[in-house]
């Protein structure tokens, strides 16, 4: 029977991690991922698992040094936020490229300019078109699951994709809450030790990381693009697997009271449980309101978001970073670009919030989706706002 | 594994372009780089290797009498091979 | 047939013949670097596997849909030959423990160009020296981003011409010495470090080979002669090589546990004009300039025979009290 411990978020990602049979982690430390990279550094020091845990000098390193591993056939896994992921940047694209399984938590924190270590998601927004495959956490249960199941999807032949598990910095990594940790041996069951496609050894030279001229370019990315929008039946098959095996269910779009609800408001990551709260406030005031949760970020689920919002009125898409001198935030962006052919539509509003680790209360949601239905009544289009800033 | 026709399509190519067949360089013949080519004079050639050594393309290899010949598709025409040659033994003629 | 292990015998056709690094490669005609590989390759023997950062020996190599290479090989990015090289190390050494890969050793070589080591791989080999990972990293010294077309790095030699430190009417080329990466190896406590060049093949491939042995990090560092970059003639690369050693531009020595010992002893210095006037990228310095060189290049030579002379073996110093009272 598993038990439920009190434990901060950041933490139960090293102890997930810990689960997982890991042969080697590189990390570099950056507020707010460090308690990750710090549990899990005791975890191998305490030879809990048996893993190569180094302690290497840059993110650029960290992640170039669990590719190398990576290509070895090793099972491997970073963690990093902020300026760390943008000093990524260069190698994200190569790794999904080379189709090397690497897992990497991102405590979600606001890029510099100015400086800033508090949350949202300015730091992944940036990483859109890397080729990785992107999920959002709600809360630390999540956390812990998510974790375990991207190893599994990551490291299967279909996908072999690296996955970047989002987890907001200090709103959830540094909370504590009420975790079910998995049974080891359910969890050995569910993920088997890796059975790589193809390694570095000697017993089988191969070259990695070839030059591709002009004639064959276009032909990897296609391919790629390919793997990835083929990489959600996996998806769907794992999250699938993970229900029957552990009785919690994830879906690549969650919907919370949206089935009847004229005016629906979109989140990602772990506001969306303060949203929750104010969804159910304003029913009590009568408003018809629903709440729709974006798990799946990279591979877009445009199905499940089609049919998840086709019968509402207005869609208020809620954004945690900013696309300068763009149309709005990127993901009302995203969202406006899958809906523009369909014939049922609602209009949709980009509000954006909690920058830089802004708080935002249930009584902010309460204002923003009662203005924005003043305004969605009418049926005025709106460009987006920034919501709650002075002056 | 199936011979695929160059350039291949999408689904064809190999994942993270990735390359199974060591030494499949070879296929690449550049011999017709060259504007000339070594010429070995058995009668001064020492048999010490220094030709094979220092070939940048590893193109020298020696025969059954054990005298070195420079293999044509690959040779580049450098002129290491007759630069290096201690006594002599090896003349580079133009091409053509 | 496998031959002789014993390289003090000057036999250059007695050498393995296999070659790892095969022909079909796209390098220039006389180029170094591609004749430096396949000497490493042959002394490495086919228990290795190299991570390559991106430059002429990446790019002439691994033309998607062939490889030149006969051992496994990775490239990744530019800078991070040696952060790969370390991921391999640590990958392969956690697979072997645990039993997933065969138990033998296998040996894994990080190798780059002058500018992917010493400019904007500095970073990523000084922290892999650090970390102490069982790898040799080679840096193939032709002295300038060739690949790119010939750009000016910390390998450049002072004076030379390179298209982005030209030889102008005010500014003669380059200004700068060129950085010495093998003693920031040796700072950096790396049990083995030495330099080397092609064209002392055997000298090459035992310092490759006592490298390979080592069971921690270990650097070599291997001058390349670029006759396209240097505008040499393409047969005289060997012969530009052995010069730069004859005249002390590019003593060959190593270092041992800090113990630093010259392994091609040169009785007399060459003058450096007989290495200078014969490439184009030093043609258009005037006496003064070469003057200049030439009492750079003795003064060095004076501080690396200082450290053979007078450096003890780490393994050798015994800390005493009492020692600074």
């Amino acid at each position: 029977m598993a038990k439920r411990v009190g434990m901060e978020v950041g933490i139960a990602a090293a102890e997930a991690v810990g689960m997982c049979n890991i042969d080697m982690a590189a990390v570099y430390p950056i507020t707010p991922q460090s308690h990750i990279a710090e549990h899990l550094s005791e975890i191998v020091a305490d030879g809990r698992i048996d893993a190569e845990f180094v302690t290497v000098e840059s993110e650029h390193t960290s992640i170039s040094c669990v590719s190398g591993a990576s290509a070895t056939g090793a099972r491997v896994y970073t963690a990093t936020s902020s300026q760390g992921l943008l000093y990524m940047h260069e190698i994200l694209p190569i790794v999904s490229a080379m189709r090397l399984p690497v897992v990497m938590a991102n405590a979600n924190r606001a890029i510099s300019g100015p400086i800033n270590i508090w949350n949202d998601h300015s730091d992944i927004m940036p990483q859109r078109d890397a080729g990785w495959i992107v999920f959002f956490a709600d809360n630390g249960q999540e956390v812990v699951d998510m974790t375990i199941q991207s190893f599994k999807i990551a490291e299967d032949d279909d996908v072999m994709l690296p996955i970047c598990l989002n987890m907001d910095g200090f709103q959830l990594t540094h909370t504590v809450e009420l975790i079910e940790f998995p049974d080891q041996k359910e969890v050995n069951k569910f993920l088997p030790p890796r059975k790589p496609f193809a390694t570095l050894h000697p017993d089988n030279p191969i070259s990695m990381g070839t030059l591709g001229m002009p004639e064959i370019y276009a032909e990897s990315r296609k391919s790629q693009d390919e793997a990835l929008k083929n990489s959600k039946k996996t998806i769907l098959k794992v999250w699938d697997e993970w229900e029957k095996m552990f009785g919690r269910s994830y879906k690549p779009v969650e919907t919370y009271l949206a089935e009847d609800a004229e005016i629906l408001l979109l989140t990602m990551g772990s506001m969306s449980e303060t949203a929750e709260i104010a969804v159910d406030e304003l029913r009590k005031k009568g408003l018809s309101v629903g709440l729709v949760k974006l798990r799946l970020w990279r591979p877009f689920p445009f199905e499940e978001l089609k049919a998840a919002v086709k019968k509402a009125k207005l869609l208020i898409v809620t954004d945690r970073a900013v696309s300068f001198g763009g149309s709005g935030g990127p993901v009302f962006i995203e969202i406006k670009s899958a809906l523009y052919h369909e014939k049922e539509r609602p209009l949709v509003y980009n509000s954006i919030i909690g920058l830089g680790g802004r708080d935002v209360a249930v009584t902010d949601f309460i204002k923003l989706i009662e203005d924005a239905a003043k305004a969605g009544e009418k049926g005025i289009i709106r460009d987006y706002e920034f919501y709650g800033v002075r002056g | 594994m199936k011979k695929k026709k160059w350039p291949e399509t999408w689904q064809e190519i190999n994942p993270g372009c990735m390359v199974f067949e060591p030494a499949s360089a070879r296929s690449y013949l550049t011999g017709s780089w060259k504007a000339q080519h070594p010429v070995w004079d058995d009668s001064k050639c020492i048999k010490c290797g220094i030709c094979y050594i220092f070939c940048p393309e590893g193109c020298v290899s020696q025969d059954e009498k054990g005298f070195f010949r420079a293999d044509l598709d690959y040779c580049k025409g450098c002129g290491i091979c007759a630069h290096e040659c201690w006594p002599g033994a090896i003349k580079m003629v133009e091409e053509g | 047939m496998n031959i002789i292990e014993n390289f003090d015998l000057f036999a250059p056709r007695l050498v393995d013949k296999k070659e790892y690094f095969c022909s079909g490669h796209r390098a220039c005609q006389g180029c170094g670097e591609a004749l430096a590989i396949r000497l490493m390759c042959k002394a490495l023997g086919p228990d290795t596997v190299i991570a390559n950062g991106t430059g002429c020996m990446e790019v002439i190599s691994s033309f998607y849909p062939t490889t030149a290479w006969d051992l496994p090989w990775i490239h990744l990015a530019f800078e991070n030959a040696a952060a790969v090289g370390s991921g391999v190390e640590a990958g392969l050494k956690a697979l072997r423990r645990k039993g997933r890969i065969p138990d033998r050793d296998v040996k894994v070589v990080a190798i780059a160009g002058d500018g992917g080591t010493m400019d904007i791989g500095i970073q990523s080999l000084s922290g892999a020296m650090e970390r102490g990972h069982d790898m040799l990293y080679v840096c193939l010294d032709n002295e300038a981003y060739m690949n790119t077309g010939i750009q000016r790095s910390s390998g450049t030699p002072m004076g030379a011409a390179t298209t982005t430190s030209p030889a102008g009417k005010v500014v003669p080329g380059k200004q700068e010495w060129k950085k010495n990466v093998a003693e920031i190896m040796v700072a950096h406590n790396v049990p083995y470090v030495a330099t080397a060049c092609h064209s002392y093949p055997l000298d090459f491939m035992n310092k490759v080979k006592k490298a390979r042995k080592v069971k921690g990090p270990s650097y070599i560092h291997c001058l390349s002669v670029c006759p396209t970059g240097w505008r040499s003639a393409s047969e005289e690369t060997i012969k530009l090589g052995r010069l730069a050693v004859e005249t002390g531009i590019f003593p060959l020595y190593e270092v041992e546990d800090g113990k630093y010992k010259i392994t091609i002893e040169v009785d007399e210095l060459r003058p450096v004009e007989d290495y200078l006037n014969r490439q184009g990228r030093f043609s258009h310095l005037a006496p003064d300039q070469i003057e200049n060189i030439q009492d750079r290049v003795y003064q060095e030579y004076n501080k690396l025979m200082d450290k053979v002379n007078g450096l003890h073996s780490w393994s050798d110093l015994k800390y005493e009290w009492g020692l600074f009272e």
